[in-house]
């Protein structure tokens, strides 16, 4: 009704914190305060409940790699009589992509920093050279992959090289559509600048990568230096 | 220029957003540490494998050891995951995160190992045949 006094443009469900709103009295003092879902201090705003809800999604996402980590971890002694990773992995190759992969995570942090104050050059330069750190590792893991299927050790050779390709391969996968989409983050901070839209969709794309890189470290300690000692 | 637009937020703290960095250079600081910190762990994990400073059956471990602790690193200095008070949703949801893949993982590697214990060697060679 009228006494209903809330603008409905800012908070049409009347989900914020309004401890006193104009026209509307409970008997009791204390309203607002203490209705559900309001929390201590009303509702986040959308940049928090963004982040929150895209954090949900990367444990879910990490959920994922665990299964495929398992399927890895239960078949490692699956070969067929096949090569084993013994066989197949070169550690300075695995050196050199957790190199570009660690230096592209520091890049992206500093890309985060440079938006947060606006920058624009140092923005599109960080998120520059996250890119291309990132295409450089996913050129060495297609070229292993390459290398690795001519020599006939290809996924079809034994269930051990089939989880393999689908963990490793998962992994570049989210490598690549992170780079498309960091593509389309330099795009839309060059045409729309820093529109607090356009530095929510940032930090998801940050969150995102650094939590690649978290896999990674989980993939390289288990694939290639577990993969390798005897 | 503060990175936190509203002052609503005085409770909660966004999962990769800093509670304290309002400068560049701390924030450039927390994020070289977190690098410098990373690198050392990663170059140590490397070396371990190959050398043979660690007991050799013990080498296992110990990478897992190392790359537990370069997660942490990373939680802490790229994603800003810390036990501030501010961060409490976001350290309760990586806590159920971890439970699910303790529980993938650790349930999975039981379960087969356990079959594999399970299935004689001939009986594996049985299967084999009738299958093929």
């Amino acid at each position: 009704m009228s006494d209903v006094a809330v603008s409905p443009g800012t908070d049409p469900y009347r989900l914020g914190h309004h401890p006193h709103p104009p026209g509307h009295s409970h008997g009791h003092g204390h309203d607002g305060d203490e209705a559900t879902g309001h929390g201590e201090g009303g509702p986040a705003s959308k940049r928090i409940v963004v982040a929150y809800g895209f954090w949900i999604f990367l444990l879910s996402d990490i959920i994922m790699f665990s299964a495929f980590f398992a399927t890895y971890a239960v078949l490692v002694d699956a070969t067929a009589g096949g090569p084993t990773g013994q066989d197949l992995f070169g550690l300075t190759r695995v050196a050199i992509e957790t190199a570009a992969l660690l230096t592209s995570s520091f890049a992206c942090g500093l890309a985060m920093i440079a938006s947060q104050v606006r920058n624009h050059l140092w923005t599109q330069i960080g998120l520059l050279a996250t890119g291309l750190l990132g295409l450089v590792f996913l050129a060495l893991e297609l070229q292993e992959f390459a290398i690795m299927i001519a020599e006939g050790a290809g996924p079809a050779r034994s269930a051990f090289l089939s989880a393999f390709f689908a963990l490793v391969g998962l992994h570049g996968l989210h490598v690549f559509s992170g780079l498309l989409w960091l593509g389309t983050m330099m795009a839309q901070v060059a045409v729309k600048g820093f529109h607090p839209r356009i530095l929510r969709r940032l930090m998801c794309f940050s969150l995102f990568w650094h939590a690649l890189d978290i896999i990674w470290v989980a993939l390289f300690t288990v694939v290639y230096l577990i993969g390798t000692t005897s | 220029m503060s990175p936190h637009p509203a002052p609503l937020d005085q409770h909660d703290l966004a999962p990769g957003d800093e509670q304290i960095s309002e400068t560049i250079a701390s924030g450039v600081r927390g994020y070289l540490v977190g690098f410098i910190l990373a690198v050392l762990l990663t170059a140590i994990s490397f070396y371990v494998a190959k050398s043979d400073l660690l007991w050799g059956p013990g080498i296992a471990m110990g990478l897992v050891v190392l790359a537990i602790a370069q997660m942490g690193v990373h939680l802490v200095f790229f994603l800003h995951i810390t036990t501030s008070p501010d961060s409490t949703n976001n350290v309760l949801a990586l806590a159920f995160g971890v439970l699910i893949v303790f529980l993938v993982l650790a349930g999975s590697l039981w379960i087969m190992a356990n079959l594999a214990h399970n299935v004689m060697p001939d009986q594996m060679q049985q299967m084999m045949n009738m299958q093929g």
